[in-house]
């Protein structure tokens, strides 16, 4: 340690709290030229008298100041020079030293007027990292990352993760394909890195830290829930490692969302709801409608077009649709203030780019709708296989927010005409049959393409208490017989695992293609009902994957500059693009018993034993004998009267 | 009547053989198919634990340099020599302190390593000589002549395992060895102290086990300011930005907990299993409003709205996700532009020096001004790089009191050697080392016992194997080190007895432990009563009739006889 020239120390300082004196002082030193500076620690006595005026009772956390001394290097005087400041400071400002951030954040809301006359609002923040979660690596310094987050994904070995939080259904057939989709519900599906050994061991952990992060109920996944889908749920990121193994998908259908939800969601911004785009996120008003869907998405993606340089994104997206009709009296009139009962006066100040866009497609001449303030920005991309137009509003800019400082978007409409697009895609499903012993899920996938037919895949993740017959499985489309090109069946395991089927069903165009299975319910033991039992039980949503072909050519250049709400699916080729449509969870009643029975039952068993084993005990211990016929009715009042009169009796 | 009395016994048979076979077969198999699993538990040990008697040993070796001994005393000076010190702390436990002297001259390498010119060299050389095991002392007695100390220092503290004594004044020549070793044995027991341990701490980590009496105010403050022994702590460093608006601040964390944190943490890692991160918060406000103080121009806290400061930035600091150990938050809180600068004030309305304050037991918090890095004119968002020197010379100042490597003042006539580029002298740890083995001991000590007895009390809880084995294998570690602790392996001790912590905690917390803890017997005996009643009826009264029978015949024997 010689090589250390403690120079000593200078200043003493006494703190003092209620009577505690700690003196502590560290100094520090500074090698020749090295930046490599070490800290001296040097106790002393303290020669100040302790003070015990008016001592507040010990409370359980006490303040303590703490007493540290500064030393600038090169001092090597001992005296109490107390007031001594850190003049060599380097925290001049010094453009050149400071370091380059390795994270970007970018917020942008889309608003999409829907042809019911609701609203479509859909929030996305991006904040991507250039870091290295693989492979064991120590992450533990964070800046615009959530560390909640990225401890998970370091500690679990995760390489992508997606969940979502959603209420109430998103109905295409009204609104459209949603920017990003996801099931009534929650939902989590993740892939974990190759390393991991035990991954249901991981998984079982990763949700329950989950549940704690979202203050949601996805502890209750478990082995009866969770699947292993071997086709539909692919990395949405780089890699191209499907081995479906490290890959689990769980839904929750009967998660209700809300507040406790959205508050933590909001916590993992960056600028949290105090500025930017989510100071709009108010709760009060974002459940007051018709959907509401809330996600995290975690996954590596390239940072240039040679994917040289990789780095994590995390995008939080919610999705809302408000109900006009209700809200506005039947005036066709909204507004930010309106929506979200607050305006916009800034963008988040960490953010590169924060962007309002309005989708202005249906309204070229403004003859359906009406937009204020007016913008002269414009913007165009390709999104769900559309070219629409949108009006943008850049927050970054101070003109944006005009002389009152603050934005209100308004938008009147003018008529309530015009048709939508029909969406290529849609499904819905539905269970049939009557009583409560067998039934019949039926699944129908609308392909409204004029002349092309497309594949699809179909997942049916089904909890095992409703028993597949799956000989009965029929496709069929127009009236024929549809032979799946491939079949994936899991069949369900009492109490451990549900029924996985997994289906690639090629749509013809123009056509309905109905998928019919039945099952029986299972009778549950009574420990296995939920407290309300007659409400039914969920059954989790099917997922339809499909490429859908698509009318304008798709931009396959994921690391182009693009709007955030049409960079969320990779594009693989120009033709066609990624979709991805939830259908209706089901609700089933299953065979309910009386819960009071299970007594009444004992009771009445333990009586019936009890009466054969007393007449059994009876037969055994007693002896049988032959009585003397009693006297009869009158011989025996004859005999009271005669008693009566001191005679002897008969 | 013979027919007769043959009917009736075969009825009696008949009653006895069922009550036989109701109870021969019946309550057995219904015991059996309704009894709780309940493994079994060293209850024999863990009783024998609840009565501790620690015993602590430390070896001392005084090695005597030219001078101090004249050649004939050397050769009777003892080679070793233990004296023993009990204590009883309360009627369950009992401390007792032996320690082991041994005594010899110094050898020529360490004479002259001891004439060099100061004693930091001394100690430097003397350490490169020999180095000694965790938890023992070597006193160098030097003669009072000696030049290595200044004057009014009689004892030199190194920063390993060794102290230089003086020989006093009074024990310059002609005296025997017994006077000498007389004199020598106080002053080596308070090096003992400050080095290793002291019956303070001592009881003091002993303090989950014995409530002591409350003694003066500062050793409470003392007691509870550090952190509780854990086989891990969590240290997150959180940069407080509430204004990104005007101040865009960057901090090289990495590079800092690099050169800074990283070599104490490396000393400690025997302790406990450190690990670090960072975060910067933005928009996290203070929970109070300084006060704007206009004889100063500066925005003031109190001492005493400091504890309210914590909370609202609390709720956002987020907990570990990823572990359950306690976690060591120390925050950098940068006063945005309106609220600068911003001073913490002492109860004597003083300015706080290093701007800084600390919570016992939860971390620290520094206000760190930047309004002096810009004019008035400067353009917002200004870049602003922090000094990491200075705010880390006090955040390690605050882990090493929130950790508890705290010295209590030295007694008078004692040099302690400023500590190294680690931040720790040797001693320190062991002092540490010591206390936490004992803190350890005492705290898997009472969860085993406390475990013990609720498992005692309450015989619905199921106990199932793996928890059984969890608690014989805290009880083996926990007297694994009870006996290491009595051989004076210090590190040994250390290991097993958090081995022992780690198995008492994971067993009391199991949650199968609570399976059928809330099954009242009203209701198993409701469900029984339908069954049990009619069945059990007709077999007593017909056993009691039995017996009244017997009873009566006997009787009427008796009668007969007479």
């Amino acid at each position: 340690m010689a090589a250390h020239r403690c120079s000593n120390c200078a200043a003493l300082l006494i703190l003092c709290s209620l009577s505690v004196f700690i003196v502590v002082d560290s100094q520090e030193t500074t090698l020749n030229g090295g930046h490599h500076a070490t800290t001296v620690h040097n106790p002393q006595t303290t020669t100040g008298t302790a003070e015990q005026t008016a001592e507040p009772a010990v409370e359980e956390r006490r303040w303590e100041a703490t007493a540290v001394e500064e030393a600038t290097p090169d001092d090597d005087d001992d005296a109490a020079a107390s007031d001594k400041q850190d003049t060599s400071a380097p925290e001049t400002v010094d453009p050149s030293s400071v370091p380059q951030p390795k994270d970007d954040f970018q917020e942008e809301l889309v608003i999409r007027p829907l042809h019911s006359g609701d609203i479509y609002a859909s929030f996305q923040f991006r904040t991507v990292w250039e870091t290295d979660f693989m492979r064991g690596n120590k992450v533990s310094h964070y800046r615009l990352f959530p560390k909640s987050l990225g401890q998970v994904i370091s500690k679990f070995s995760v390489r992508e993760l997606h969940i979502s939080f959603t209420q109430g259904y998103w109905r295409t057939m009204q609104w459209g394909q949603p920017f990003q989709p996801s099931p009534p519900g929650a939902e989590l599906w993740v892939w974990f890195q190759d390393s991991v050994t035990d991954v249901d061991g991981t998984w079982k952990e990763l949700t329950n830290v989950l549940s704690g992060i979202f203050c949601a109920s996805l502890n209750f996944i478990d082995s009866t829930n969770t699947v292993q889908p071997s086709a539909s749920f692919k990395p949405l990121g780089i890699g191209n490692e499907t081995d479906h193994r490290f890959l689990r998908y769980a839904t929750l259908p009967r998660e209700i969302v809300c507040t406790e939800n959205l508050t933590p969601w909001k916590k993992l911004l960056p600028c949290g709801s105090k500025a930017g785009l989510a100071v709009l996120l108010k709760s009060e008003k974002l459940f007051h409608s018709s959907f509401h869907s809330q996600a995290v998405h975690i996954r590596p993606v390239c940072q240039d077009w040679q994917c040289k340089t990789t780095s994590w994104e995390l995008r939080q997206t919610l999705n809302v649709v408000f109900d006009l009709h209700n809200s506005a009296q039947g005036k066709r009139e909204w507004s930010l203030f309106k929506m979200f009962s607050r305006t916009l006066t800034e963008a988040c100040p960490l953010a590169s780019s924060s962007k309002i866009y309005i989708d202005i497609t249906d309204n070229p001449q403004g003859e359906q709708f009406e937009v204020s303030p007016a913008t002269p920005l414009l913007s165009q991309a390709v999104v769900l296989g559309d070219r629409r137009t949108f009006s943008v509003y850049d927050l970054t800019q101070q003109i944006t927010f005009g002389t009152v400082r603050s934005l209100n978007l308004l938008i009147r409409w003018k008529s309530s005409e015009g048709d939508m697009l029909r969406p290529l895609l849609h499904a819905e499903r539905y269970v049939a049959g009557y009583g409560l012993q067998t039934g019949e899920i039926h699944t129908l996938m609308y392909n409204n393409h004029p002349y092309r037919s497309f594949p699809v895949l179909l997942l049916d993740s089904v909890p095992w208490y409703l028993r597949l017959y799956i000989h009965t499985l029929t496709v069929t489309s127009k009236g024929k017989d549809n032979k799946p090109s491939y079949i994936h069946y899991q069949p369900s395991k009492d109490r451990l695992r549900p029924h996985l089927l997994e289906m690639l069903v090629q749509l013809p165009p123009n056509s309905v293609t109905e998928v019919t299975v039945q099952f029986e319910r299972a009778l549950l033991k009574w420990t296995e009902y939920t407290p309300d039992p007659n409400h039914g039980f969920y059954v989790g949503s099917s997922v339809i994957s499909s490429l859908v072909p698509s009318i304008v050519a798709m931009d396959t250049n994921s690391t182009r500059e693009r709007p955030l709400f049409s960079s969320f699916f990779p594009c693989k080729e120009e033709s066609s693009y990624f979709v991805r449509v939830y259908t209706e969870p089901l609700l089933v009643n299953l065979p309910t018993p009386d819960f009071s029975m299970p007594y009444n039952v004992i009771c009445l068993t333990c009586t019936v034993v009890a009466v054969g084993y007393g007449s059994l005990y009876n037969l055994l211990t007693r002896s049988f004998q032959i009585e003397e016929p009693s006297p009869g009715l009158a011989k025996r009042i004859a005999n009271i009267i005669r008693k009566m009169r001191g005679v002897p009796p008969l | 009547l013979a027919l007769k009395l043959n009917v009736l016994k075969r009825g009696q048979l008949a009653a006895l053989s069922i009550a036989a076979v109701v109870i021969i077969v019946g309550v057995p198999l219904w015991w059996r198919t309704t009894e709780t699993y309940r493994a079994w538990l060293p209850v024999n040990q863990i009783n024998e634990l609840a009565n501790l008697q620690l015993q602590l040993s430390a070896d001392v070796e005084v090695v005597f340099a030219r001078g101090t001994v004249t050649p004939e005393q050397q050769k009777k000076v003892p080679l070793t020599q233990t004296q023993d010190e009990e204590h009883t702390v309360d009627e369950d436990t009992a401390l007792r302190y032996r320690y082991e002297t041994k005594y010899r001259t110094a050898t020529i390498m360490e004479e002259d390593a001891l004439n060099q010119p100061t004693a930091a060299e001394a100690d430097l050389s003397l350490h490169t000589l020999s180095e000694s095991p965790c938890g023992s002392l070597v006193v160098y007695v030097i003669p009072e002549s000696s030049t290595l100390l200044p004057e009014d220092v009689d004892v030199y503290i190194g920063q390993r395992r060794t102290a230089l004594l003086r020989i006093g004044a009074q024990m310059r020549v002609g005296r025997t060895l017994e006077q000498l070793l007389a004199h020598l044995e106080p002053r080596i027991k308070q090096v003992l102290q400050v080095m290793s341990f002291s019956h303070t701490d001592i009881t003091a980590a002993l303090s989950d086990r014995v409530r002591l009496s409350p003694g003066n105010k500062e050793s409470i403050a003392d007691s509870m300011r550090a952190f509780k022994s854990s086989p891990g702590y969590e240290i997150t460093f959180s940069l407080l930005n509430p204004d990104p608006k005007s101040h865009r601040v960057h901090w090289d964390i990495e590079g800092a907990v690099q050169t800074y944190i990283q070599p104490l943490l490396t000393k400690l890692a025997p302790l406990a299993n450190f690990s670090i991160d960072s975060q910067t918060l933005y928009y996290a406000m203070l929970g109070v409003n300084p006060r704007y103080d206009s004889s100063r121009s500066a925005y003031t806290l109190n001492s005493d709205s400091l504890a309210h400061v914590i909370n609202p930035v609390e709720a956002r600091l987020g907990s570990n996700a990823a572990s359950s150990n306690p976690v060591l938050n120390f925050l950098l809180y940068v006063p945005d532009a309106h609220h600068s600068p911003l001073h913490i004030h002492d109860h004597k309305k003083q300015e706080v020096l290093s701007n800084a304050f600390h919570s016992p037991r939860w971390g620290g918090i520094m206000v760190y001004n930047v309004n002096g890095f810009y004019g008035p004119e400067a353009v917002f968002p200004v870049d602003i790089n922090i000094n990491m020197a200075k705010v880390m010379g006090v955040f390690l100042a605050q882990l090493r009191l929130l950790l508890g490597v705290q010295s209590s003042a030295p007694p008078p006539g004692f040099l302690v050697a400023p500590c190294s580029s680690t931040g720790l002298a040797d001693w320190e740890l062991d002092r540490l080392m010591w206390s936490r083995t004992v803190e350890n001991v005492a705290t898997a000590t009472t969860t085993i016992t406390s475990l013990a007895q609720l498992l005692d009390q309450i015989g619905n809880i199921v106990i199932n194997d793996n928890i059984a084995q969890q608690v014989s294998s805290a009880v083996t570690s926990l007297q694994l080190a009870v006996a290491e602790l009595e051989a004076g392996n210090l590190g040994f001790a250390l290991q097993y007895s958090k081995e022992a912590i780690l198995a008492s905690e994971r067993a009391f917390f199991d949650p199968s432990l609570l399976h059928l803890l809330y099954f009242p017997d009203d209701q198993k005996f409701a469900i029984y009563i339908p069954l049990f009643l009619p069945m059990c009826v007709p077999i007593l009264l017909s056993l009691l009739k039995i017996v009244s029978e017997a009873r009566q015949k006997r009787r009427e024997r008796q009668a007969k006889k007479d």
